[in-house]
Formats: C-alpha cells, structure tokens, sequence
C-alpha cells in the first residue's frame, strides 16, 4: 500500500473540500473526493412561495452568482407556462455572458494560476527581459521595463515586509513549477491586474441586475430592469464589456498559451471519459436549436458519436455519500435524508477483527447519465461543440493545439480543461456583443417589454436545463397549491467532485488524479493542479433530496 | 518640520505602492463620508492607510456560506482590492484566494494566530453548525465549531461578515435542517456584524478604518451593526421616498408605473423595515442597487429575513 496524503483545505476554490490520495513509486495510484459541508437549502424550500426559489437558491453560491437564479426562474417558468419577452432573454443572457468573462478570469488568475506560477521566482526576473517577452507574446496594455520594476518592487515591498499575506508557505520552488523568473513576473503582474479587472468587469452584472454579487433584477417573469433599458446605460455595458474582453483576448489567452507552453505534459495528465452538456445560451427562439453552446453527451472520448441528452437518464447515487441507502433516483424523485458517519473513504473493508467500513465519505452525492460518470463544465462544452462540427469551435481548438504542437487529443487532460475554458471564453464573449445590438435595435424600435404577466397555477412542474461556468446545471421544482412541494437541483461540482457510485465508478476528479506524478508527498502541487482544473464549488455541490417525496414524473423537455 | 517630513515619506511609499495621491485621497474623502464622519476627519483616515509599517493582520474563516461576502470583498473598488490585499491589510488567511493548501494552509491559520494573538482581526464569514455534533461542516476534520471557538477569542476583535455569520443565514431558515447558528451564539462572543446578503464591502472596510484610525470599533445598534451604516432605514434614504408620499405604486413589473420608477412598496419592498446605507453607498463603485434596478428591497441586512421577510413579493 502506498503512501496516504490528504489535501483539506483545499483553498483557492468555493467551499470546504478534502482530497485524498494514495500515493504508489510517485504516482497516485487512488482518490476520493469528499464535500464536507451539508447546508439543506432544497429542505427549507418546501412550502415556500416558488417566486422566492430564486433568491434562496441564488444563495448556493456567491462565486457562481446568477446562476442558480437564473436556473431557478427558469423552472418556475416552465412549470407555469409562462414565455418571457424577447429583452428579458437578452438581458438575462447577457448577465449570463457577464457572469461567464467574469468566472473564468477570475479562476484562470486567482484561484488557478499559482500551481503554475511561483511568485517568489519573480522576484529573480530581469525587469528589461519581461517587458520584451510580454511584448512578444501578449498584446497587453500595460508593459515596459519601467512598469515590471515597479511590480517586482512592489513585490519585493511585500515579501521584506514578513507579512505574505495570501502567499504565505505555499510550494513556491518546488521543481514542479518550469516558468522561467520572468515568464512568472509577467504573470504575477496580470493576476494583480486581473484582480482590478474583475472588480469592474462585476459592474456589468449591477449595471441589469443591481449588484454583484447576488443580483437581484430577475423574477419569474422576466426581469425588473426596464428603468436601465436606456442608451447611457446599455452604453455603459457595452464599454465594460469591450474592456473586459479585450483583456480576455490581449492578456489572459496570451498568457494561457504562455503558461501551456511550459506545461505540454499536463496535456497527457488528468483526463477523464464520458462528457455532459446541457447546454445554453439560446441565439433565437429556437431551444435547445440555437444554443450557441449546444447539447450532448460523450462516452468513451468518442467524439464521432455525439448522443442527446436525456434529463431523464439522469440518477444520484449514495452509497457512499451519508445519506440513508436507497436505490440510484432520478432527482425528481429521491429519497433521502442525511445521515453523518464517519469518514471512511476507501470502500468496504472487512477488518481481521470482523468490522465493516461503511465506505461512505462525503456530503456530495454522485450522479450518473445512464450509468457513467461524466465530466462537466467548460471542457465538455469545447468537446461537444467540437464534435457537433462547430466550426468556431473547431477553428479555435485546431488552432491552439496547432500553436502549441501537441494532438487535439491533448484535450483529455488537466491542461485541456483549463484551455477549454479560455477557448469558450474568447467565444461566449465575442458573441455578446450581437446580444447587445439586438437589444438597442428592439429599444430603437420602442419595444421596451421586460416582464410578462402570469397567473401562478396550483399544481405544476417543470425543470431549467443551463449550462453555467462551471458545467450543466439542472434544477426541478414541482408546485402544488401555489407552493414549493419539492425542488431538486444537481449542480455541475456533483458531477465532478462527486464520490464512487453504486457501480463503485469514480468521480470525474477521482478518475482524473489516477496516474498524476507526485514529486513529494509533503508538497503535492501536481493534485491541486488537477482539482482546480475542475473550479470546485463546494456550496453548490451539497445539498439534500427531500425525504418525503417518492415519486418519479414525467417532465417536459425544453 | 517632523510632520511635513512623515508625509513626504508617506507619499512616496504610497506611490512605490503605484497609489496616487489623488486616487489616495479620493478613496479617503468617500470613506470618511460612509462612516458619517466630518471631512475633517481625511486626512486622519488617509494617516490609517499611511502608518502602518506592520499592515494590520487578519484571519478570515469561512464556515457555512456561500463565499458571496467574500466575493463582495474581491469587488471593493474603493481602495482597490489588490491594495486592500497587498497594502493595507495582511490578509494572512482566507481560504478563497490563499495559496497554501493542506497542512501548509492550516500552519499558516495557527502561526498566525499565535503570533498576533490579541492583536489580529478575524473576519467570519459563515453559519456554524451545531446539530449532529458539528458533523455538517468541517475544515481539516475539525468542525467548524471547534474552529470558531479556537480561532476567535485569539482575536482583537470579531468581525462577522454577511447574513450567515451575524445571524445564521440562509441554512438558518426555518427548518434550519443542519442546526446553524451565528457565530456569536455558536461562541457566546460579541460580534461586530456587517450585515446584508451580501454585505457592501465599503461597510467592512469602514469599521476596520474606525478601529485602526480610533483605536475601538465604532458605535453599534442593539444588533451589533455599526450605526454608520445601519442607522437609517432603506425608505428613510430612498430616492423613490416621494412616490411613497403620492401614493404612486408600482402594482406590477414590466408595467408604466415600473417604467416610471414609482414606488415598489405594493410589490413586497422592505424597505421601510431594513437598516442599511445601499441608497447611498450603492453597490460596484456605486453602479447600482435593487430598487434602482426595479426590485424590491428583500431585508438581507435583518436578522432571519429569510423567515421573517417572506414571501418576498407581498405587501407586508
């Protein structure tokens, strides 16, 4: 047996998460993945007015903000027949598009980034030299031998100080990191802008929605901005997101490939099988049709038979997550209720002195499409669309393998997910802004509708399929006499960080770790690699099924 | 001669830092006024930024929450947050955005406490779960209780951060499934509360600039909300307040009377029963808030709102 290392905290991510690993001739040769945290927002949901779903579920998550919201109205509306006017569309996707530039930066520079970068290698950078090569490889608008002095200065402030603050006793000068002192002063200087960045760029979201984090301009019906539907204000958007994305394309994609560049063999570590999309981002009335990220499913890596995907094939298994056993449910209809035990990854083994491990070890449950375990998220939208014969999608991939001379199969990997989700980024973005001239042509032709009046019924149903940041999204909700009688949702950090099913299957993120290189199990950067790939969001993973309801429905497909 | 001479050097650390003296002072002006202080009281504001050789410490602990007040940190424009993190404060622990995780990370959360025992701030953000023995929320196998009660009495004072931490939040709400309480009852600790769902962060920062710059917290209600920020109703400071007087309501979203700005009382605002500054401070460098964006006031900066505000969209 190898060594065991545990990874708890994981910090640079939302939530409380442990990552465990066995390690064997230094590699990891077992995981497990455990949520440890249980909130019950779907229990305090029951009874409640079903227009009040969205700010409680908004309330999952602070790092995904919106999403959740937006996933909840759009339940709610599908349960009430209810058809939202053509700004409120706009205006919600474009919160969504906002939220997308927004995530992504933020997980690229401040919550991925020093696995890759050591900063105290910066402090060795030759200021002359980083100016030169941003100028080579980036197109960003902040540079010269002036301006990096000053950023190492800063640093070199900060470090003599005693006081490191969030980078105190990190793996800085493990030989795991390759960037070269300047390729790290570079980047050291982009995650203090990018951090600026993303502080305006949330602007966008309280442009429409009021504030940022937890907007609070969407209700079942559409949205109640319509005092913000005037030229100064859509003008206002436009600018922030301008600025935003030519950041995505002069600095963050640069620096990716820059990053990529030194890490071409993170493009055969950490890759996972089966892919799932929902879908999202609707470019006509036509749905799921015209999403401009499409619907699918991929098995086995094969990416010439894209399958649909069916929400009903869709089931969360607990063996090994503590909540009384029960056979695998669609999440329409789980029994369930939480029953903490002991930690005890591993499985079930029987000990010379006869006891039986419960093999539980998680708050997350794990759900599985027909079975199998599927990646969600950025990587799995980029496959599928590449698969659905995207040519965006295709030219963007086909070109950065290209650029960085590996296979497109160098997909499959830690470093492929954490391309996809830039590669995704140029695309959501570059399309926004087509959202937004559609908006200010509907205003120039005086149509200002934002809300569609509606009747709430007694008794309905219904479900919102998204895909968000961090992967498909699902949120279920059946209503009787006016109120929530049951509300489910399966976020994308249960599909990924979720535990072993019934089947015993791993996880996406524990298949992922099998195989990774661990230089010294003291310090293990190569895991933390992996597992941020993912952008865990811990809050939004753990949740209950309600355990009074039984049924399984038939529900409506979008 | 001695004074001139402090500036001066101020000044020129200030601009090491890339801060403008201009951008410095504005930041100070804006803060001054938030707290309710007189303008006379700058340039001792910008004295708070300017002092410190030795930024003041912070351990910031996350229990049960969302990280939403995390993130409305990340989004402080004023100071810019790369200078709250990197100038200003010594951010030595926080989860979110620390680099070392593992063992490492937990040292650092120790070392830190130890070090600056009685002297560092410590920000919770969160609920703490007492049912099942604290089983539903843990860090480095230690629930999140056992944390609470090592970490917080270490500190200079306790500054809870956001619905969950103030008052239990979210997973406190009826029928608060996991038992979660606020940190000042899980602890038995008085708690400065910086409320709201969440809260601005322009609010948190004024309460540390009160504690640097006075040497005590500033003055709380009977919630343990600093009275700065929390002494007025939302309908007291509301810009839509005339239409209150008139009579003008707003009976549905979408409609002429939306479109017209008029009041949103009919439409479930809570205004007239929540203590908070969002008319004035606004949210994203004062982009927005709520009822600017058309929708009621929900009454996050109250205790147990999520109870006792509800269902949100009824008159109260």
């Amino acid at each position: 047996m190898g060594t065991r290392v545990t990874i708890d905290p994981i910090t640079r991510i939302e939530g409380h998460l442990r990552i465990e690993v066995e390690v064997e001739d230094g590699k990891v040769k077992d995981a497990w993945s455990s949520g440890q945290l249980f909130r019950g927002i779907e229990m305090i949901l029951k009874g409640r007015d079903p227009r009040d779903a969205y700010h409680f579920v908004q309330r999952s998550c602070g790092v995904c903000t919106y999403v959740h919201g937006l996933a909840s109205v759009r339940a709610v509306e599908d349960a009430a027949g209810i058809e939202i006017p053509p700004n409120a569309t706009l205006i919600r996707n474009l919160l969504h598009g906002a939220q997308y530039q927004h995530d992504h930066i933020v997980h690229f520079y401040h919550l991925h980034a020093l696995d890759w970068v050591d900063v105290v290698s910066a402090l060795k950078a030759d200021p002359g030299k980083t100016a030169k090569l941003s100028e080579n490889v980036s197109n960003a608008p902040w540079g010269g031998t002036a301006y990096y002095k000053d950023v190492q200065g800063r640093l070199k402030n900060f470090v003599d100080s005693g006081q490191l603050g969030p980078f105190n006793n990190a793996y800085w000068g493990h030989s795991a990191y390759k960037l070269p002192p300047e390729e790290n002063l570079m980047a050291t200087a982009h995650y203090i802008e990018a951090l600026r960045l993303q502080a305006k760029s949330a602007k966008m979201h309280a442009i429409f929605g009021g504030k940022n984090p937890h907007i609070q301009s969407l209700v079942v019906g559409g949205v109640t901005s319509i005092r913000d539907l005037n030229p100064d204000r859509i003008f206002q958007f436009l600018y922030l997101w301008k600025e935003t994305q030519k950041f995505v394309k002069d600095v963050y994609i640069p620096d990716l490939l820059m990053v990529a560049s030194h890490y071409k063999d993170w493009g055969g570590i950490g890759g996972t099988t089966n892919f799932l999309t929902y879908g999202d981002l609707a470019t006509s009335e036509k749905e799921p049709d015209s999403f401009l990220l499409p619907r699918g499913v991929i098995l086995n890596r094969d990416l010439g038979n894209l399958l649909p995907t069916d929400q009903e094939k869709v089931a969360e298994h607990v063996k090994h997550a503590w909540y009384a056993d029960h056979e695998p449910m669609h999440p329409f209809g789980g029994v369930t209720d939480p029953q903490h035990g002991p930690y005890e990854p591993g499985g079930e083994r029987t000990w010379w002195f006869g006891t039986t491990k419960t093999g539980k070890y998680s708050w997350l449950k794990a759900p599985r499409y027909e079975g199998h375990s599927c990646e969600v998220g950025p990587l799995a939208r980029v496959l599928v669309a590449y698969a659905a014969g995207d040519k965006g999608v295709q030219s963007l991939v086909n070109a950065t393998t290209k650029k960085l001379g590996v296979p497109v199969e160098a997909l499959f990997s830690t470093l492929g997910r954490t391309a996809a989700r830039g590669l995704e980024t140029i695309l959501i973005g570059d399309n926004m802004e087509d959202m937004i001239m559609r908006l200010v042509e509907n205003v120039r032709n005086g149509d200002t509708k934002t809300y569609q009046p509606y009747e709430m019924p007694d008794t309905g149903m219904g479900y919102g399929l998204n895909d968000v940041p961090r992967g498909a999204l699902g949120h279920w909700i059946e209503i009787e006499d006016k109120k929530i009688k049951n509300y489910q949702y399966v976020v994308p950090s249960t599909w990924n960080l979720g535990p072993r099913c019934d089947g015993g299957k791993k996880g996406p993120v524990e298949e992922a770790l099998i195989g990774t290189p661990i230089a010294d199990p003291k310090r293990p950067i190569e895991v933390l690699r992996t597992v941020h790939s993912f952008d865990p969001c811990i809050a939004c993973a753990v949740h209950v099924i309600d355990p009074n309801s039984n049924e399984v429905y038939k529900v409506k497909v979008l | 001669m001695e004074s001139l001479e402090k500036e001066k050097a101020f000044y020129e650390r200030l601009e090491n830092k890339g801060v403008s003296r201009r951008d410095f002072m504005k930041f100070c002006t804006y803060l001054t006024a938030t707290m309710g202080l007189s303008s006379s009281f700058v340039p001792k504001v910008a004295e708070v930024f300017a002092s410190p050789k030795q930024r003041p410490p912070v351990i910031w602990l996350h229990f049960s929450e969302c990280t939403g007040c995390s993130e409305a940190f990340l989004r402080s424009i004023y100071p810019w947050i790369d200078e709250l993190v990197m100038d200003i404060l010594s951010v030595e622990y926080h989860e979110t955005i620390m680099a070392a995780a593992g063992h490492q990370a937990e040292e650092v959360l120790h070392e830190a406490a130890e070090k600056y025992e009685g002297k560092f701030i410590c920000i919770a953000e969160g609920a703490v779960g007492v049912g099942h023995d604290g089983a539903y929320g843990k860090v480095a196998g230690k629930t999140f209780l056992e944390v609470a009660n090592d970490i917080c009495p270490k500190a200079a004072a306790v500054i809870t951060i956001g619905a969950c931490a103030n008052f239990g939040g979210i997973q406190a709400a009826a029928p608060n499934p996991g038992g979660f309480k606020s940190v000042s009852e899980a602890t038995g600790i008085k708690t400065i509360n910086i409320a709201g769902c969440p809260p601005n962060p322009i609010n948190l920062i004024g309460t540390i600039v009160n504690y640097l710059l006075l040497g005590k917290l500033p003055a709380l209600d009977g919630l343990g909300r600093p009275i700065f920020a929390y002494g007025k109703t939302i309908h007291d400071q509301c810009p839509r307040r005339s239409h209150f007087e008139n009579g003008e309501f707003v009976k549905e979203f979408g409609s002429e009377e939306a479109a017209l700005g008029w009041c949103l009382y009919e439409v479930g605002c809570r205004g007239p029963e929540t203590y908070n500054n969002c008319p004035i401070a606004k949210f994203n460098g004062g982009t927005s808030w709520p009822i600017q964006a058309g929708h009621p006031c929900l009454g996050c900066s109250e205790p147990d709102f999520w109870d006792k505000m509800t269902p949100f969209y009824e008159e109260m």
